[in-house]
């Protein structure tokens, strides 16, 4: 009884919270039939929003993923000055709100900024263009592939690669047949949130976009430009794209942790809790 | 990169290992380091007296007020909500739980601005249930208890499913009732969890913004709160108002995430 009691209060609480609302919005956008829908996503500001999206996610999570392997390996396997502070960096854009991220971008990068007079003088726009807007994206997105990674290759060990390493394999021989395939899935899973991640910001990209519809307008950013403009059709619609994106994420996600459980049993604890960590934000 | 810092991990010749570094630090350094540096000088440049009075402004002052406030009632939430779901989660069985477990990340997946529409669409004035609670200090609580939900129950769960059950039993056979048992042996153990999970809700609160803009309609003094307040000043190009606050911002995410990492060398330790 008293099981049942916890129970309902629990799945009731992620109803009100979370599954009614995300319902809701499924029932909104196809209130009036599919035919609106299909018209407001293709429009041409709609799809330039999206191009715009993919195209940050293009740049910024390769950017990421090579650098969270790198750093992952620089943190767990070498010893020198200043490895607290690059473990510390990494988890930074955790901690600083979307709208400081921006600020930070542009007092460097912007009009007047500490870089930005400099590169103007040089012909590079920064803020207010696509390369301010990449730099938002991979900075929110910075920590997801290094957190995923570096539990997984302290785990492992460095039994592997020195047995690789005895037997006459090269370094990258060793990386690529023993390190990597170690941590591939961490680096997958690390891929799927950093790429969620940059789909999805809103924050930080509006600070240095400028929001010109059909130039420097994301999806997330078109989705308020839309609502404030009182077209709501358009915003949901363009949310829908968004939260069914989100819903893929979520089944990879999910698929993933299964991959990885299945596949080491020594990897699976502290792999679902670091999972955690590295979501956070 | 990552293939020179695997070389030099074995081989005395130091090239890959601190090219490797080199490109690593310049990455996080452009990236990361000089912009935030960037916002404390800005927020600082004229002295402690300036920074002060920036945010000492009454609607700057407001905002990091209710920021702070709703974030401590959001912690709170997600430490009494948070646990109850891990443990239904772990300990309960019903059909559907993996379907339900899965979906709890959903808010880490969503995006921070169709994370707000949601809420507006089912708690707004054109709401199907009559419920509005829109332009209100209840709607920014609705918005950073949506985004911040995974926090708690993530870092409890996997806790949690570790707990050796023996230690309950032992107390129940010795006649503790459910809720001495679960005060006395299983919330001992969880503690370190809810905190962790509990300061990065905390982090989280404090510097949301895309999912409050839609449903709290950004009233000055009232439901603005500080990310909100920052976007606003740097519009108005009062950049100085938004580095000050923003530096304030910082400095209680980096004492929270602080207190965090002592908190968890001393668990390590102990």
């Amino acid at each position: 009884m008293r099981r049942l009691g916890l129970r309902t209060v629990a799945l009731g609480y992620l109803l009100v919270l979370l599954l009614a609302p995300v319902g809701v919005i499924f029932w909104r956008t196809f209130e009036h039939g599919v035919g609106p829908v299909w018209s407001a996503i293709t429009a041409p500001d709609a799809m330039h929003a999206f191009w715009l999206s993919l195209t940050l996610v293009a740049v910024a999570v390769p950017l990421n993923t090579l650098f969270g392997i790198a750093a992952a390996i620089a943190i767990v396997r070498h010893r020198f000055p200043g490895r607290w502070l690059l473990s510390g960096l990494i988890d930074v854009p955790f901690a600083i709100s979307p709208v400081v991220i921006g600020l930070a971008l542009v007092l460097v990068y912007g009009h007047g900024g500490w870089l930005g007079d400099w590169l103007a003088g040089h012909g590079i726009r920064i803020i207010f263009s696509t390369p301010g807007m990449v730099l938002a994206t991979a900075f929110v997105s910075l920590p997801f592939v290094a957190r995923e990674t570096v539990p997984v290759l302290r785990e492992l060990g460095t039994d592997p690669e020195q047995a690789a390493a005895t037997l006459g394999a090269s370094p990258a021989q060793t990386f690529w047949r023993i390190t990597l395939p170690a941590i591939r899935w961490a680096v997958i899973y690390g891929v799927v949130l950093t790429t969620a991640r940059a789909l999805g910001e809103f924050g930080a990209v509006s600070v240095v976009s400028g929001k010109v519809a059909g130039q420097t307008e994301t999806l997330p950013l078109f989705v308020q430009d839309q609502f404030e403009n009182y077209n709501t059709a358009g915003a949901y619609a363009a949310a829908l794209v968004l939260a069914t994106l989100a819903i893929l994420t979520l089944v990879a996600m999910n698929l993933l942790a299964r991959l990885r459980r299945g596949r080491s049993a020594t990897d699976a604890t502290p792999t679902r809790a670091t999972s955690t960590r590295a979501v956070t934000a | 990169m990552a293939l020179g810092a695997a070389r030099g991990r074995r081989l005395p010749r130091p090239g890959g290992a601190a090219l490797s570094r080199g490109l690593i630090a310049l990455y996080l350094s452009l990236l990361v380091l000089l912009p935030v540096a960037a916002v404390v000088a800005k927020g600082a440049e004229r002295g402690p007296r300036a920074l002060w009075e920036a945010i000492a402004q009454h609607e700057a002052l407001t905002a990091l007020a209710l920021t702070v406030a709703v974030s401590v009632v959001v912690v709170a939430v997600n430490v009494v909500f948070g646990t109850l779901i891990a443990w239904v989660l772990v300990r309960d069985s019903f059909p559907g739980r993996r379907l339900v477990d899965g979906v709890i990340d959903l808010p880490f997946a969503l995006p921070t601005i169709v994370a707000g529409l949601t809420l507006l669409a089912l708690y707004g004035p054109q709401g199907p249930v009559g419920i509005n609670v829109a332009f209100t200090r209840g709607a920014v609580l609705l918005a950073l208890l949506f985004v911040t939900l995974p926090f708690v129950v993530r870092s409890v769960q996997p806790v949690l499913r570790e707990l050796d059950r023996s230690m309950e039993e032992a107390a129940a056979s010795l006649g503790a009732g459910p809720w001495t048992v679960f005060r006395r042996i299983i919330a001992p153990n969880l503690t370190p969890a809810i905190v962790s999970g509990a300061a990065l809700s905390f982090a989280r609160a404090l510097g949301e913004f895309g999912s409050v803009v839609l449903i709290t309609g950004n009233l000055p003094n009232r439901t603005e709160v500080a990310s909100v307040y920052v976007f606003g000043q740097i519009q108005s190009d009062n950049v100085v108002g938004a580095a000050a606050v923003s530096t304030s911002l910082l400095a209680i995410a980096l004492v929270v995430l602080l207190v965090l990492g002592l908190l968890d060398g001393r668990r390590r330790r102990a």
